[in-house]
């Protein structure tokens, strides 16, 4: 690592793990027939990007060096989620956390 | 204008409308890991292969953070790999809708399939109840072109950046995935997917690994929201 413009030698690594990544990333929308799958399979596949997107901002806000909390990035968020849900604006909602955690951080001193 | 057509100009202006925060996250944290990989040691060049080739925000950092703590190559591929495995889960959600595609459409798309990507891809075809290739093309190049040139931009601007928590911006990736989580709750079963994979992945980012956590919610979530709520045929 030599930290100038040019240097590739880490190159390599990035695409090693861009192949894996594309591997997930294309696999199953590869696979023909997907869109036989059966009904059940279908709902499954459905249900998975609520719970995905949701595990994420959980886990995201919710645990902090291997602890829970509930601090205020967790109050900020779903603040602004729910805003975002009420009025069908995700910009809303995100303009509403920022604003929570900063009011909420300056409140307690966070 | 058709009913079919109004229905597709307004699903695509809200997908525009969706994707401005996005934006704004895929530029803000772009930079910021282009000035984290030049803290790392990584050149300019390096820098972009991570953010062109490799294109996933979450590995990319902790593969800076890695090779600064000397880890050797196999192990920084199979974190990476297993940090991005739930890219599976999007595709195969996807994948239904592009079955029709010709395979080197479905192929380049799955290119541009990150998180960020996945939730506008969802949501507009939840909102279409169809792909829309247009719609997909947008929602994965409106991550890829902030993020890249956010990376160079960061990478060359080095430590004029502010720090993101000093402005609240450290909370906009959380709150963009739980916006668009709840976006995508349609019914009862949807719901208790987001509620058991919320819960199931803070359980198993304290008792497993943070890295497993989000592996885990996705795959609990659908499977209890599916069990007790299945749709009759």
């Amino acid at each position: 690592m030599t930290n100038d413009l040019f240097s590739t030698d880490l190159v390599p690594l990035a695409i090693l793990g861009g192949l894996g990544t594309y591997a997930a990333r294309a696999l199953p929308m590869l696979v023909p027939g997907i869109d036989r799958l059966p009904p059940v399979v279908l709902e499954y596949l459905r249900l998975i990007g609520p719970a995905v997107l949701g595990a994420i901002a959980a886990a995201s806000v919710f645990v902090h060096n291997g602890a829970f909390t509930v601090g205020p990035e967790a109050v900020a968020v779903f603040a602004g989620a729910a805003v975002g849900r009420w009025r069908g604006n995700l910009l809303l909602g995100l303009v509403v956390s920022v604003l929570v955690v900063l009011t909420l951080r300056a409140t307690l001193g966070a | 204008m058709s009913g079919a057509a109004a229905t597709l100009s307004t699903a695509r202006r809200r997908l525009v409308v969706d994707s401005i925060g996005i934006w704004v996250i895929a530029t803000i944290v772009g930079g910021i890991f282009g000035f984290t990989a030049r803290e790392g040691g990584l050149s300019l060049v390096e820098a972009i292969a991570f953010s062109s080739v490799l294109f996933a925000g979450a590995a990319q950092y902790a593969a800076v953070g890695l090779l600064v703590a000397n880890t050797p190559w196999p192990s920084i591929v199979i974190l990476v790999w297993l940090l991005n495995a739930r890219h599976l889960l999007y595709s195969a959600s996807v994948a239904p809708y592009t079955a029709k595609l010709s395979r080197t459409l479905r192929a380049a798309l799955a290119y541009l399939l990150t998180d960020e990507a996945f939730a506008l891809t969802t949501a507009h075809i939840a909102r279409l109840g169809r792909i829309d290739v247009r719609g997909a093309w947008y929602a994965g190049i409106t991550i890829f072109v902030p993020w890249n040139v956010a990376t160079i931009l960061g990478w060359l601007a080095g430590a004029a950046l502010p720090d993101p928590a000093t402005i609240g911006l450290d909370v906009v990736f959380a709150a963009a995935m739980a916006g668009l989580a709840i976006g995508l709750v349609k019914d009862r079963a949807a719901l208790l997917a987001l509620l058991v994979g919320c819960s199931s992945a803070v359980v198993a980012a304290l008792l497993i690994d943070p890295s497993a956590a989000i592996m885990i919610g996705g795959l609990v979530g659908p499977l209890v929201g599916l069990t007790l709520f299945r749709r009759r045929a």
